[in-house]
């Protein structure tokens, strides 16, 4: 499954700043952490502020916290704000063969056990996973 | 999160009744017979009860070679009362099963999800459970 940068920004910024809920960083900060521009990030955290994930000040130096329900979030409801909608992609050229669509079929059997997956993971299972990085503090 | 009292234990006979009932009201199918044959020796059936009664149960049994596998636990039920979900009532099941597994010499716990059901899903994920070896494949053949 290939995602967007933009997804896969949303995710890494939730994921950090629902590291600790208590805890401002600001899109500087993140956007240095990640390795991207500052403009870029703030679009990102623009969406998850919409969505009511973040809350964040204004302007490069503006500090931006959890706001989500770290164990009602699943990486799906991330993914969601920033992917198309399945179902929604325009048709490709060569869908309606018969090669074609038993491709499409096989591809809507990998999309389902990748949406599956992403709807199973809680932004609270994801951070106390096994992996030392992920951990708090 | 508010951890209620309950007590883990084997499941008894006299379970079945309760057993079969939570199960039917998540499921909509009646089963007893199915959940009496859980009780057979060397399959594990735990109940979690608290003082207002059943809170929910887990089955499970030791599974050596199925489909080339080693021996494994694998987890073939667990429900929790509606009233009692999200208050760690799953998770103390579900300890306590692995424990048994662990105590029989298994080393890895397995179970098969509908990938539909993104509540069970998640209650395995967050046990720390992730995508195995297998990939389950179905035909339809009517």
């Amino acid at each position: 499954m290939k995602l967007q940068t933009a997804t896969r920004l949303g995710l890494y910024a939730v994921l950090e700043l629902a590291r600790d809920p208590d805890k401002t960083l600001s899109s500087a900060d993140l956007a240095e952490r990640f390795g991207v521009s500052s403009h870029h990030l703030a679009k990102v955290l623009g969406t998850l502020s919409n969505a009511g994930l973040v809350r964040g000040g204004r302007g490069a130096s503006g500090g931006y916290r959890f706001t989500g329900n770290r164990r009602r979030t699943t990486l799906m409801d991330i993914v969601a704000l920033f992917e198309p909608a399945p179902g929604s992609r325009a048709k490709e050229p060569g869908e309606d063969t018969d090669i074609g669509s038993a491709l499409q079929r096989v591809l809507i059997e990998i999309d389902e056990i990748a949406e599956a997956t992403l709807r199973s993971i809680s932004l609270e299972t994801m951070l106390k996973s096994k992996g030392p990085s992920l951990r708090s503090g | 999160m508010l951890i209620p009292m309950v007590a883990i234990r084997p499941a008894q006979a006299s379970d079945i009744l309760a057993i079969s009932a939570l199960d039917a009201r998540l499921t909509g199918t009646s089963k007893p017979d199915y959940w009496r044959e859980r009780l057979a020796p060397g399959l594990h059936f735990l109940v979690a009860e608290s003082d207002k009664g059943l809170a929910g149960f887990i089955a499970g049994e030791v599974r050596a070679w199925e489909f080339g596998q080693p021996p494994a636990g694998w987890v073939f039920a667990i429900q929790i009362d509606p009233r009692l979900r999200l208050k760690g009532v799953g998770s103390q099941l579900f300890d306590a099963l692995v424990a048994r597994f662990k105590a029989a010499g298994v080393t890895r716990v397995r179970t098969l999800v509908d990938r539909k059901d993104h509540l069970i899903l998640s209650f395995f994920r967050a046990q720390g459970m992730v995508a195995g070896p297998s990939l389950q494949l179905d035909k339809d053949l009517s």
